[in-house]
C-alpha cells in the first residue's frame, strides 16, 4: 500500500497534480509585495497601510543566488535519517517576487557543477516517512 | 549629553570549562572592576546579556549576575539581541549614564555553550523561522555561512584559498592572546585537510560554540575625570543597535525567504553596511581613521564581508586587501588583533563585550605581543540573528 503524501508543515507548499510545488504566499493588495512564509496576516511594509494580504502561489522557477551541501547531520528538529544522508541547499532569486527563498536541492544534484545564475524549478520530494506518512518538502531542481 | 569612557575591561578565558556561566560572568565582572580600581559597591547599574541554553538564570542574567556579586539595591536590565546582546547590554548601560541616572555602570555576558551545531530551542514551532529552517531545510548556521562564502566566490571569484589566508592571520594573532581559547598557529596545507562542513567551508573554517564571559565598567566622564588613571580611560565615540531597514532583501539568518523588493524603495544601505555606517555617523569619524577592527568573523569568509561593510575596501576587494598584508598585524588597519573568532569560538552573550574588550586593551598600547602600533582608534561589528547590529567605536 502507498503511503499518503503529507507536508512536513501545513501552508507552506502545495503539491500540484503534475508533482510540482507550489509555495504558498501572501501578496500585500496594495503595495504589491509578496510574504513567504505568509504567516502573518499583514502586511509588513512600514509606508503601506494595506489591510488583509490575498493568498498566492510564488512563481515556480528562479535563478541560483548561492548554494551548498550539508555533510553533517544538523541536530533535532532536522529529521535526519540514519546513515545521515548529505543535501545540497539554495538560495534562489524569484525575478517577479524581487526575493530570495531557500530550498533544499533536488536528491541526485552535483553542487560541483552548480553556478550562480543558473535556472531552477519547483519539486516535491519526501523529507522522511512516519509508519502512517511519506512527509514532503519543496526542493530546487536545475532545469533540464 | 554625558561623554562616557570605559574605566574597566575584564574577560574569562574562553574554552570548554564544564562551569556554569554565572562562574565565568563574576569572574569577569569582578576583573573589570579591579582593572576599573573601583568596587562592586561603587556601581550604580547592571546590564547583562542573557544565554538562551542556561535555563531561567539566563533569562534573566542582570539578576543573576547581581544576585552572584551580592544584592545591592541596584537595579538591572537583561538584553537579548542573539550575537548583539553584548552591544544593547552596552547601549542600555551607557544610555543610563548619558540619562544622568548612574555614574557607573557594569556590563556583563557569560555562556556555557552546548557542544556542536547551535539548534533552536525545544518544541514544536512552525510560526518560529528559527524551527522552520531547521526542521524543513536542514539549514543550520553553517549552511548560511557557506552560502554567503559561496556568494562571494560567484561573485568576486573568492576561492577557499583566500579563506585559509585569513584562518592563517587570525591563528597567528590569537597566539599572542591568553583569553583565546585556540592558540595554534594554523598552516594552509592544514586547512586543507580538515572535513568540509557546508561547502566550500571546512570544520577549521567555522567558529566553534564556547564558554566565556566579558565584562566591561562604563562610567561617566565627570566621574571618571576624578578618579583613576587618565591615561588608561578609553571613551566610547559610538554604539551602533541599529535594526534591518524594508526591505531587507539580503539573505539573513535565520529566514527562510528574504523580503521582497516589490512595491517598496531600496533602502540607502545594505543591513550590514548600515550597522558600520551608524557608528561612523555617531562618532564624526570613517574608515580612514580606524587604527583596528574586531569583526565577526563567525567563519573565514564572513570577514571578508565585514572589510567591506566597514569601509575598509570596495565590494570585491576584501581578498586582494587581505593579501596585502593590511589586515594584519604590522599592517594598515589589524583586523581581529585578538585572534577573533576563530581562536575564541562564539560566546554568545559575551561576544560583542568581548570585542570592545579587545579595543580598548588595544588603544591603552597593553596588547602585548598583539599591540596594533600606535593604536588609537577601534570598530567592533557584529550581527545578531533576527536583525540585530551591533557596532562600537572607542577612541583614546
Amino acid at each position: 500500500m502507498t503511503k499518503p503524501r503529507v507536508p512536513v508543515v501545513e501552508g507552506l507548499f502545495r503539491e500540484a497534480d503534475d508533482g510540482s510545488a507550489r509555495l504558498l504566499a501572501g501578496r500585500c493588495p496594495q503595495c504589491g509585495a509578496y510574504f513567504f512564509p505568509k504567516q502573518w496576516s499583514f502586511c509588513r511594509n512600514p509606508s503601506c497601510s494595506g489591510g488583509a494580504l490575498d493568498e498566492v502561489e510564488l512563481s515556480t522557477s528562479g535563478t541560483l543566488w548561492s548554494f551548498t551541501d550539508n555533510r553533517y547531520a544538523p541536530p533535532p528538529p532536522y529529521p535526519a535519517g540514519d546513515p545521515f544522508e548529505p543535501y545540497g541547499v539554495a538560495a534562489v532569486e524569484l525575478a517577479d517576487e524581487h526575493m530570495i527563498v531557500l530550498g533544499q536541492l533536488a536528491q541526485g544534484t552535483d553542487v560541483t557543477r552548480l553556478a550562480a545564475g543558473d535556472r531552477v524549478e519547483l519539486v516535491v520530494e519526501p523529507l522522511y516517512e512516519t509508519d502512517d506518512e511519506v512527509r514532503t518538502v519543496w526542493k530546487w531542481r536545475v532545469e533540464s | 549629553m554625558s561623554d562616557v569612557v570605559v574605566l574597566g575591561a575584564g574577560m574569562h578565558p574562553w574554552g570548554k570549562w564544564g562551569k556554569s556561566f554565572v562562574e565565568y560572568g563574576q569572574v569577569a565582572a569582578r576583573a573589570a572592576l579591579a582593572d576599573a580600581g573601583l568596587e562592586w559597591a561603587d556601581v550604580q547599574y547592571l546590564a547583562a546579556g542573557n544565554t538562551m541554553r542556561n535555563g531561567y538564570p539566563g533569562y534573566v542574567a542582570g539578576s543573576t549576575f547581581a544576585q552572584a556579586l551580592g544584592w545591592r539595591g541596584i537595579p538591572v536590565s537583561s538584553t537579548y539581541a542573539a550575537c548583539a546582546s553584548g552591544a544593547v547590554a552596552i547601549e542600555a548601560a551607557r544610555a543610563r549614564i548619558q540619562s544622568g541616572k548612574a555614574d557607573v555602570a557594569l556590563v556583563v555576558g557569560a555562556d556555557t555553550a552546548p557542544q556542536g551545531f547551535f539548534g533552536p530551542l525545544p518544541g514544536d514551532r512552525p510560526e518560529d523561522p528559527d524551527w522552520l529552517r531547521f526542521h524543513v531545510l536542514g539549514a543550520t548556521n553553517p549552511t548560511y555561512f557557506a552560502l554567503y562564502a559561496r556568494r562571494r566566490m560567484e561573485m568576486y571569484g573568492a576561492t577557499p584559498k583566500d579563506f585559509a589566508a585569513v584562518k592563517v592571520k587570525n591563528s597567528r594573532h590569537g597566539l599572542h592572546n591568553p583569553n583565546a581559547r585556540y592558540r595554534k598557529e594554523f598552516t594552509e596545507d592544514e586547512i586543507a585537510e580538515s572535513p568540509i562542513v557546508a561547502d566550500p567551508l571546512r570544520l577549521v573554517d567555522i567558529c566553534a560554540t564556547s564558554d566565556g564571559a566579558a565584562a566591561l565598567v562604563l562610567a561617566s566622564a565627570e566621574f571618571a575625570a576624578a578618579r583613576g588613571d587618565r591615561n588608561r580611560q578609553v571613551r566610547v565615540a559610538a554604539v551602533s543597535t541599529v535594526t534591518p531597514t524594508y526591505p531587507n532583501t539580503y539573505l539573513d539568518m535565520p529566514d527562510i525567504a528574504t523580503d521582497s523588493a516589490v512595491g517598496a524603495t531600496l533602502p540607502e544601505r545594505s543591513f550590514r553596511d548600515s550597522i558600520a555606517h551608524a557608528a561612523y555617523e555617531e562618532a564624526g569619524l570613517g574608515p580612514e581613521d580606524l587604527s583596528c577592527a574586531e569583526v565577526y568573523d563567525l567563519s573565514t569568509a564572513l570577514e571578508l564581508d565585514w572589510y567591506e561593510n566597514i569601509g575598509l575596501c570596495a565590494p570585491g576587494e576584501a581578498e586582494a586587501l587581505l593579501h596585502s598584508g593590511a589586515t594584519a598585524l604590522g599592517g594598515r588597519v589589524p583586523v581581529n588583533a585578538s585572534g577573533g573568532l576563530a581562536c575564541f569560538g562564539e560566546a554568545i552573550p559575551a561576544q560583542a563585550i568581548a570585542q570592545v574588550c579587545e579595543l580598548v586593551t588595544q588603544v591603552r598600547g597593553e596588547a602585548g605581543g598583539r599591540q596594533v602600533d600606535g593604536a588609537k582608534v577601534g570598530l567592533s561589528i557584529n550581527q545578531g540573528l533576527f536583525g540585530h547590529g551591533s557596532s562600537v567605536i572607542v577612541t583614546r
